[in-house]
């Protein structure tokens, strides 16, 4: 008999569970280490809770009813419920906190590769450490994690989410058009970004900089001669990358055009990218203000690994045949049955 | 360095095949095996991957090839609908200009039929070849409609009385004329688009910046801005 399960989500079997578990104790082993107490919070939570934080695209997608009628949703992330466990259960405690969990969320994506609904994620907060020196943590443990993982060509983006918004509000986009542009942007689509840019009237100068500055991109080099209006976030970000040790700077992608598609981000962000993932293994960020939503005003920092998604790079860098890696069969003079017919 | 700068590019085939090929030749790709051989689908030495226009997006998607070609109605068709639905994840860097067609409702010629139905059925019956891309039209315009998903020859539905209206790709407006269709209002204009996967952008950005800046200096000819208008009834792929 085959009994169907739900689309995106899956059974792992002792094979697969044996590696995934190898990779999760590395994981915690380096989380606690850094001093990150392991959190354990329930899958399910009232909506009115959650509510409290601006998921944007990362909002739960799953509700039910409690025998009340009260309104409960699956979790979709472990940011916003530990952000309520430290307003609730930490009220009075001197930051600043560190966390790690190990937990299933749940998102109403479209599943693919290292794309499920529920989906494993590691991860940890900092709470009450405030920019600089708390990013530049939060960046080593990453690093450190992912390089006890075994992983070895992974680089990591780093922007700030305050950049774009900042820029636009020093070159007068009209309030109207701000929150569009911003869609626009999150899903990097440059093409409608400029004829959003026309639409909205903005043309010259301002609209070259909008455009040109979140599609810098590299080294260090591009947080030079950039524009006055990006300086705050640029400097904060000069700051982060004075504090981190070689091997982590090293690792570090500057992206000014890094927006990540969660809308409680307030300052650096930062994704998980290998040559062997065609998506990023995860990412995280600041979020200055989340906790304060909760009831206890602390500056915050945090970030989650797709469990699978790192599995999938291990994997596949050891193969050597990852995604962005992959050479094309050499016996693949693989010929059209029905080139270009439909 | 290749004249890709070592980049994998997923080639439509089909109506954007030449304007891309032309684009790549403008590049210094060599293009004379991709042009002479229409069963291959690897062109490892140059860099370039071929299939069909509607597959694009999958494979820069997944990593597969690091840029695409592809019309914009691909885009549309497999766009997110709603935040958070989830579409396919891919950047895009640059209109390309080629291959411009528009995205139309039309309806039999004489008065409108879908206008009749949707007034005294309170909705129309509409074909397409691109179901999303149209359920989201009728929903931005505050109608109703049933969707018919045909796969080819969409001018055939409201000719045999399936349906009220259709939604279609076209360039110039032949097909349609000659069978008696009309144009009853213009959805978006669409041309082809340079797309990207997400984490080539920030792994060889320096690969692809440095094409992009070589494809916008290109002249308006080569980029394809002078390359005939896409034929008629070669859309999806």
């Amino acid at each position: 008999m085959i009994h169907p399960i739900p689309s995106g989500t899956r059974d792992v079997l002792p094979e697969e569970t044996r590696e995934v578990r190898a990779i999760t104790d590395t994981l915690r082993g380096v989380f606690e280490r850094h001093g990150c107490g392991e959190v354990y919070t329930p899958a399910l939570e009232y909506e009115s809770v959650l509510a409290r934080a601006d998921m944007a695209d990362a909002r739960p997608a799953y509700r039910v009813f409690d025998e009340a009628g009260a309104v409960l949703v699956l979790r979709s992330d472990m940011t916003v419920p530990i952000a309520r466990v430290v307003a609730t259960r930490y009220a009075t405690s001197e930051p600043p906190l560190r966390f790690c969990y190990f937990a299933h969320c749940y998102r109403g994506v479209r599943p693919q590769r290292g794309q499920p609904r529920e989906l494993l994620q590691a991860g940890i907060e900092l709470i009450g450490a405030p920019a600089p020196h708390g990013t530049a943590e939060a960046l080593t443990v990453l690093c450190h994690a992912l390089d006890a993982t075994g992983l070895k060509d992974y680089r990591i983006g780093l922007g700030d989410a305050s950049l774009f918004p900042a820029l636009m509000a020093s070159l007068d986009v009209p309030d109207s058009a701000r929150t569009s542009l911003l869609e626009t942007l999150v899903l990097r689509d440059f093409v409608g970004l400029e004829q959003k840019l026309s639409e909205a009237g903005i043309s010259g100068e301002a609209a070259r900089l909008l455009i040109e500055v979140p599609q810098r991109r590299g080294g260090p080099e591009v947080l030079a001669d950039t524009p006055a209006q990006a300086d705050e976030a640029v400097t904060g970000l000069r700051q982060v990358h004075e504090l981190l040790e070689p091997a982590v700077a090293e690792r570090v992608i500057f992206d000014l055009g890094l927006v990540r598609n969660i809308g409680y981000y307030t300052g650096a962000v930062f994704d998980v990218y290998d040559p062997a993932l065609g998506t990023p293994i995860g990412g995280g960020g600041r979020y200055d203000e989340l906790v304060g939503r909760f009831g206890r005003s602390l500056p915050a920092v945090g970030f989650a690994l797709g469990v699978d998604r790192l599995h999938i790079a291990l994997a596949g860098e050891e193969r050597g045949t990852g995604a962005l890696l992959a050479q094309p069969h050499p016996e693949a003079t693989v010929t059209a049955r029905m080139a270009g017919t439909s | 360095v290749s004249a890709t700068n070592g980049l994998t590019i997923a080639v439509p085939r089909g109506a954007l095949f030449d304007g891309t090929v032309d684009l790549l030749e403008a590049l210094g790709v060599e293009t004379s095996e991709l042009r002479s051989n229409d069963r291959k689908l690897l062109f490892q030495d140059i860099g370039v991957i071929t299939m069909r226009p509607s597959d694009v997006p999958t494979y820069v998607e997944a990593g597969a090839a690091d840029l695409g070609i592809t019309g914009k109605d691909v885009l549309l068709e497999q766009a997110a609908q709603r935040p958070g639905e989830g579409g396919r994840e891919v950047y895009e860097l640059l209109d390309l200009g080629f291959g411009r067609c528009t995205m139309v409702l039309a309806s039999k010629d004489g008065p409108d039929p879908a206008l009749a139905a949707l007034r005294r059925l309170g909705v129309m019956r509409l074909a397409t070849k691109y179901p999303r891309i149209a359920a989201r039209h009728m929903e931005e315009t505050g109608r109703q409609a049933e969707i018919v998903e045909v796969k080819g020859s969409v001018e055939l539905a409201p000719l045999t009385g399936m349906v009220e209206a259709i939604v279609d790709l076209t360039a110039t407006g032949t097909t349609l004329r000659e069978n008696n269709l009309v144009i009853r209002e213009e959805i978006v204009v669409c041309t082809a688009r340079l797309i990207a996967n997400r984490v080539s952008h920030k792994l060889k950005a320096s690969a692809i910046d440095a094409l992009l800046a070589r494809l916008r200096e290109l002249p308006e000819e080569a980029r394809g801005r002078g390359a005939p208008e896409r034929p008629e009834r070669q859309s999806v792929g």
